[in-house]
């Protein structure tokens, strides 16, 4: 076949990492080639090297020089107009002005921003300026298209649209290249360059990956307590990976491990079926990164706490920034020991309802009670029983990890003794012992998100809000991650969080649905899932639920 | 290889962010008159009215036409006290700025023709004043004993006479340098702070790596900035040349064209320099501070425009040949005041056209077509 | 509380000095403004070079011109034979100074009459011509004094001129003293304008806003690391002026230390307020910028206050460096006693008052 890049043995380093290490493959034209990889894997550097944008330290780099390359943030100018920024790349790129007329006009109904010209590319949404930024890689109509991680930040509608474009070119006879942290999407690529450390794990078609997972996946499913067989099936030996969905526990069986009986998973009234394989499924696989059995957390973090009541309550909540309303009545409980989790496009005012509940922000009108307590009257109170974990990764990169966990532990109220142990337990239960002099600003990514965890509990809060908490780390981080979230959940912690993967949405023990400022649904994951079922969608999954409603919502408002 | 269209492309491109982004505008237009208003009217050198304390004990006819000299003059703001201890402390305070005593018995010695001292007491914690009002002292002093001699019908007692002209600059207006001065350093901070901010937020934006991948050559990029914000700065310059003829009233001696060029080559090397500072500094934050460091801060202290490099240590008069505004000062200081004096613009021009020429070779040849 | 607020201000010294750019910043620019400002803000005038047009051959002209010569100040004579190179010679900007001595000069000396020469300064720098004009003058008052007691003839009553505080008018004394106002202003605004931007920018504001912190912690928090590297950073000022530059400090040491203080709550404020304002370092930056520039160029340090027009002295005012330079420069040289002090420091007692308050107000305002 028609390679377009062609990669033999490309080494890059930066100082003493490795971001790519020996990698050989190429790129055929008429397909989407996804580039898979947790984040740091080095997906970014190949991309570039591939772009010309570096010069590799060792091998070769053959690529096409009809490329179109979009950047991770699109490399749009914000102040310029959409039109704008179009004719700037194509005269940069040397397209004849008699063919920019019907290039443009093209393009733009491609990308559905017709009627959008004179708009500045600034003012456009996450999933328009995604798609301007894609109109203005393919405006020399390249025969090699790069893009870097273009669905990060994009909601699941646009995300949707950008692969049906993608699709498009590729049967033009455009080679593709997409680079993703999301495992789903991989699936949907004709083949997949897997990237782990910066050394290629896996080349083909994403399907032969997946089968050979054949009979290893599984649901458990008609269980009581998911939290509890979860539990159960980590410690069971032969389980490589027990993940919660919805209603069910899916399984991961190690390479020839006996399927496990439903009593041996603390659920004897349950059902273990099979199950078709996911890509995910053979990324951890392949990934086996198992340590030892992790620590348990200290007592003043990890000891049970009293049932009953609502712990966070948002009754009526408003907030207006000037004519516009982010958030519009938007009400909801959360009890101890449950999982809620809010979802929604960006700009939906997730957000908004999300800093209003932790104090970061005052409703213009309604309550925001934490623990009983208003928010606007005692907020130190309330603040002391809560932990927080914002979406960037917020502690002080400068500080020392053991600088960083003594300072929180310092503004909680703890001193001394206490302090020093509970630091102590900290770094143990999260692997950062041997981290603990290093700055928090060079950790790994997955390090990073650890110590923040550690930070937002360690003073034993009562009520948890994590703000879009495993964005980014890859997903053996995130089953480690959810791993505590569940233990403080059984101790009868409240969990807030909000989401931008719909397959976490499946671990929270309710959803709320946010758009346009409105919860649109509030319900199990099953129920949401419920309400989308059809007879074109027998088995809708949470994102064809998404959609439905959100299409839905958009349907009654223009009516 | 510079392909007009792409040229012309990247140019529209910045010229249609200028209008749309006002903080290039404010930099370029705004910056230079603020900082021009504040540095005019707030650097001035020019000691007038000086308030003086004449310190007469006893006092006579002859203490009377001493203490008139003083006052009559219009360096001075001249008070008349009989005791001394309160001269000295208005010294501490800093009320006066200088003392003025005559002994008790002044008169007496003086009639007899025995040297009777008048001592003036200077603060010395203003330097430049406290030189600058001696001098205004002695010439009080003697212009009074001429006086003196005169009334009492003698000849004139002092044999030799210095008669000052001060050429260019007859009214000693110390805004009629400094305000020439002043343009320099705006010029440098607006002309460095421009280009290198704009750079940097193309790094930041993500933009610039969008620019590379594209087929515009590193010329073409360097031109696409210069070319834009040459032109701003050339308006920013037209506004503070305007201030400084109309509010400030500054002479115009030599000729428009002349201080066209010249800015023009001062600005390319300050743009170029501005370019540079960028390649190193990929983000606004340190773009801003080395510009101030490596551009405003050598050419306010090395440039000549107050302090005269001439009477600093060596090793710091060496680093101020390198310093572009210094060539630039020396060249606006002249064309204003003194006129198109060629022994003196040429070389200078010439000066200001190879820092201008080095400073784009190695901006060209660091700015390489990569992210490295 | 105290615990938590401690918790804070630890936090704080331990991120300004763990962060490279911050770091730097502290030290970088101020030493290299300590090295520059002291030894290239000057206003000595030495190394002039006077353009010499001598049309007489008298004796009376050479003893002149040989006073003229021996002086340090006058160090390159330069000799030319007509007008034209005269003036040639200053328009080049060869010599700052022209001196033409007339036909008649020794022979209208010898003659009893007075005679004049003539002396041309180029304006284009007509500070520092003035001040070598002022030389020149001297040496002519010291020439006439000795034909005077050559000749036995009276003199008339001398003018004795003695500087106070500063006999030699050393630029360093001044300016190094001034440097410690200045510089502590810079690194107490950039330290308190920059901190809770960049907190801003890392998003640890937010964590830190969800902690139970009140408000009044947090500034109290923030405004203690300012005055610490504040004070430490013009004790190190302080102390280079004694150990390198041998600064006379006649005064009270902790009279200077107490309005240092004063002062840099003043600045801490405006800091402060300027952090509240801005949401990212940058803007801190440009912020902290266009506060600086004006009160530095208006305190008198560059240029003395006293030779503004009025309403601008009158807006210096409410400059608090204007105020600590007062202070510097009289404890330093001048063993300014307390009460007089005090005249400065109440004027920033109460801008630090205002500041402070503002900041407060407006970052509870801002908070979210």
């Amino acid at each position: 076949m028609d390679a377009l890049v062609r990669l033999d043995d490309v080494r890059k380093s930066f100082g003493a990492t490795r971001a790519v290490d020996g990698v050989c493959a190429s790129v055929p034209v008429g397909r989407v080639t996804g580039l898979v990889g947790a984040d740091g894997a080095g997906k970014t550097t190949l991309l570039r090297l591939m772009a010309g944008l570096l010069a590799p330290d060792g091998g070769t780099v053959s690529a096409s020089d009809a490329l179109g390359y979009m950047p991770q943030r699109f490399g749009l100018y914000e102040d310029l107009t959409v039109a704008e920024n179009l004719s700037l790349y194509a005269d940069l790129r040397g397209l004849a002005p008699a063919e920019q007329g019907d290039t443009f006009a093209r393009l733009l109904s491609f990308s559905g921003l017709a009627g959008f010209e004179t708009r500045l590319a600034g003012k456009l949404s996450g999933g328009m300026k995604q798609k301007l930024g894609l109109a203005c890689a393919l405006v020399a109509t390249p025969r090699l298209l790069l893009l870097d991680e273009p669905s990060v930040g994009v909601d699941p509608v646009s995300r949707r649209e950008l692969w049906r474009m993608v699709h498009e070119l590729a049967d033009q006879g455009v080679a593709v290249v997409w680079s993703t942290a999301y495992l789903d999407e991989a699936e949907r690529c004709h083949s997949v360059l897997l990237l782990d450390q910066g050394r290629l794990i896996y080349d083909g078609p994403p399907k032969d990956l997946t089968q050979r997972m054949r009979g290893r996946s599984f649901a458990v499913r008609g269980i009581m307590d998911r939290r509890v067989v979860q539990a159960a099936a980590r410690r069971h030996v032969g389980v490589a990976d027990a993940l919660i969905q919805g209603a069910a526990v899916r399984l991961v069986l190690a390479e020839g491990a006996a399927v496990p009986a439903a009593a041996e998973l603390g659920a004897p009234q349950a059902v273990v079926e099979p199950v078709a394989p996911r890509f995910e499924d053979a990324f951890i696989a392949l990934l086996d990164r198992h340590g030892g059995p992790v620590p348990a957390l200290p007592e003043i973090v990890h000891h049970p706490r009293p049932r009953g009541g609502a712990v966070v309550e948002a009754r009526d909540l408003v907030r207006r920034f000037g004519d516009f309303t982010a958030v519009d009545h938007v009400g909801f409980d959360v009890a101890p020991g449950e999982i809620f989790g809010l979802l929604g496009p960006n700009g939906a005012g997730k957000s908004t309802t999300f800093r209003m509940l932790c104090g970061l922000m005052e409703p213009s009108s309604g309550v925001a009670r934490v623990a009983g307590i208003d928010l606007a009257s005692a907020a130190p109170e309330a603040k002391q029983r809560l932990g927080y974990m914002s979406q960037k990764f917020s502690l002080y990169p400068d500080l020392s990890v053991r600088q960083n966990l003594d300072f929180f532990a310092g503004v909680y109220g703890l001193s001394g003794a206490r302090r020093k142990a509970v630091c102590g337990a900290m770094l143990d239960v999260f692997a950062l012992g041997p981290m603990a002099d290093t700055n928090a600003g060079q950790l790994p990514l997955g390090f990073k998100q650890r110590l923040a965890l550690a930070a937002a509990i360690l003073h034993g809060p009562d009520i948890l809000f994590l703000d879009e908490p495993t964005s980014g780390v890859d997903p053996l981080v995130r089953r480690e991650f959810w791993g505590h979230i569940n233990t403080l959940a059984g101790d009868g912690v409240a969990v807030l969080v909000t989401t931008h993967f719909l397959d976490e949405a499946e671990y929270c023990d309710r959803i709320g649905i946010v758009y346009r400022g409105r919860l649109i649904a509030v319900g199990s994951p099953e129920e949401i899932k419920a309400s989308a079922r059809n007879p074109e969608q027998p088995d809708p999954t949470l994102e064809d639920a998404f959609i439905a409603l959100v299409e839905a919502c958009d349907r009654e408002e223009r009516s | 290889m510079i392909r007009l269209r792409r040229l012309w492309a990247l140019v529209r491109k910045e010229m249609v962010q200028i209008v749309r982004d006002p903080s290039s505008i404010v930099i370029a237009l705004v910056l230079p008159v603020v900082l021009l208003l504040l540095f005019g009217y707030g650097v001035s050198l020019d000691a007038r009215h000086v308030a003086v304390a004449v310190v007469v004990p006893e006092p006579t006819q002859r203490t009377a036409s001493l203490v008139t000299a003083f006052a009559n003059s219009p360096y001075f703001e001249v008070e008349e006290l009989r005791d001394r201890r309160p001269a000295e402390d208005g010294l501490v305070s800093g009320r006066y700025r200088g003392v003025v005593v005559v002994a008790d018995d002044f008169d007496a010695q003086a009639s007899r023709g025995l040297d009777a001292p008048i001592q003036v007491l200077l603060d010395g914690t203003d330097a430049n004043t406290a030189r600058l009002v001696k001098g205004y002292a002695e010439g009080v002093w003697a212009k009074w004993l001429g006086y003196e001699a005169r009334d009492r019908g003698a000849a004139l007692a002092v044999p030799v006479n210095a008669e000052t002209r001060v050429w260019f600059n007859e009214a000693l207006e110390s805004r009629n340098f400094l305000v020439p001065g002043l343009i320099a350093i705006n010029m440098t901070l607006v002309g460095t702070i421009l280009t290198a901010l704009v750079v940097a937020r193309e790094w930041e934006r993500g933009t610039m790596e969008a620019m590379i991948a594209t087929p515009v050559g590193r010329l073409e990029l360097l031109a696409g900035k210069v070319i834009p914000y040459f032109v701003l700065g050339m308006g920013g310059m037209a506004l503070s040349v305007a201030i400084a003829l109309i509010l400030f009233q500054v002479p115009m001696r030599g000729s428009f064209w002349v201080l066209t060029v010249v800015s023009a080559l001062f600005l390319v090397g300050a743009l170029n320099l501005g370019l540079l500072i960028s390649t190193v500094a990929k983000n606004q934050f340190v773009a801003g501070q080395i510009a101030i460091v490596a551009a405003f801060l050598p050419a306010f202290m090395l440039s000549g425009f107050v302090f005269e490099p001439s009477s600093m240590p060596l090793w710091i008069e060496a680093l101020s040949h390198i310093v572009a505004a210094r060539y630039f000062v020396t060249c606006l200081q002249t064309i204003f005041m003194a006129g198109d004096v060629w022994s003196v613009i040429l070389p200078n021009a010439g000066a200001l056209l190879l820092i201008a020429l080095v400073l784009a070779l190695v901006t060209l040849k660091r700015t390489r077509k990569s992210l490295e | 509380m105290w615990g938590r607020v401690w918790a804070l201000i630890v936090k704080e010294l331990l991120s300004v000095w763990r962060d490279k750019k911050s770091r730097f910043v502290l030290i970088v620019p101020p030493l290299i403004q300590l090295a520059v400002f002291s030894y290239a803000a000057t206003y000595d005038v030495t190394d002039v070079t006077v353009a010499l047009f001598n049309q007489d051959q008298g004796l009376a002209s050479r003893e002149l011109v040989a006073r003229i010569q021996g002086a340090p100040t006058f160090a390159r004579l330069q000799v030319v034979d007509d007008e034209a190179a005269l003036a040639a010679a200053i328009d080049r900007r060869d010599a700052m100074m022209g001196l033409r001595i007339p036909q008649d000069f020794s022979r209208r000396l010898e003659s009893g009459q007075g005679a004049t020469v003539q002396v041309i300064l180029d304006g284009r720098r007509s500070n520092s011509a003035q001040i070598a004009a002022g030389y020149l003058t001297t040496i002519v008052i010291s020439h006439n004094a000795a034909i005077a007691a050559q000749a036995s003839q009276p003199v008339g009553p001398t003018l004795v001129t003695r500087v106070w505080f500063n006999p030699n008018l050393e630029s360093l004394w001044v300016v190094v003293p001034g440097l410690v106002g200045v510089l502590t202003q810079v690194v107490a605004l950039v330290v308190t304008g920059l901190s809770v931007a960049r907190e801003r920018e890392l998003g640890t504001f937010e964590q830190l806003l969800v902690t139970p912190l009140r408000p009044w912690e947090i500034l109290v928090g923030k405004t203690a690391p300012g005055m610490l590297i504040g004070l430490v950073e013009g004790s190190i000022i302080i102390a280079a002026s004694q150990i390198w530059f041998h600064v006379p400090l006649t005064g009270s040491v902790a009279l200077l230390y107490g309005a240092l203080a004063v002062f840099l709550l003043c600045t801490i404020g405006v800091g402060l307020f300027i952090s509240a304002l801005a949401s990212t370092q940058q803007q801190a930056i440009m912020g902290a910028f266009f506060f600086m520039v004006p009160t530095m160029i208006l305190s008198g340090f560059a240029t003395p206050v006293q030779n503004m027009p009025d309403w601008m002295q009158t807006l210096t005012l409410v400059n608090p460096v204007r105020h600590i330079l007062v202070v510097l420069w009289g404890v330093f040289l001048k063993d300014m006693p307390a009460a007089l002090v005090w005249h400065s420091v109440w004027p920033m007692a109460v801008l630090a008052a205002v500041t402070l308050t503002g900041a407060a107000w407006l970052f509870r305002r801002r908070m979210y």
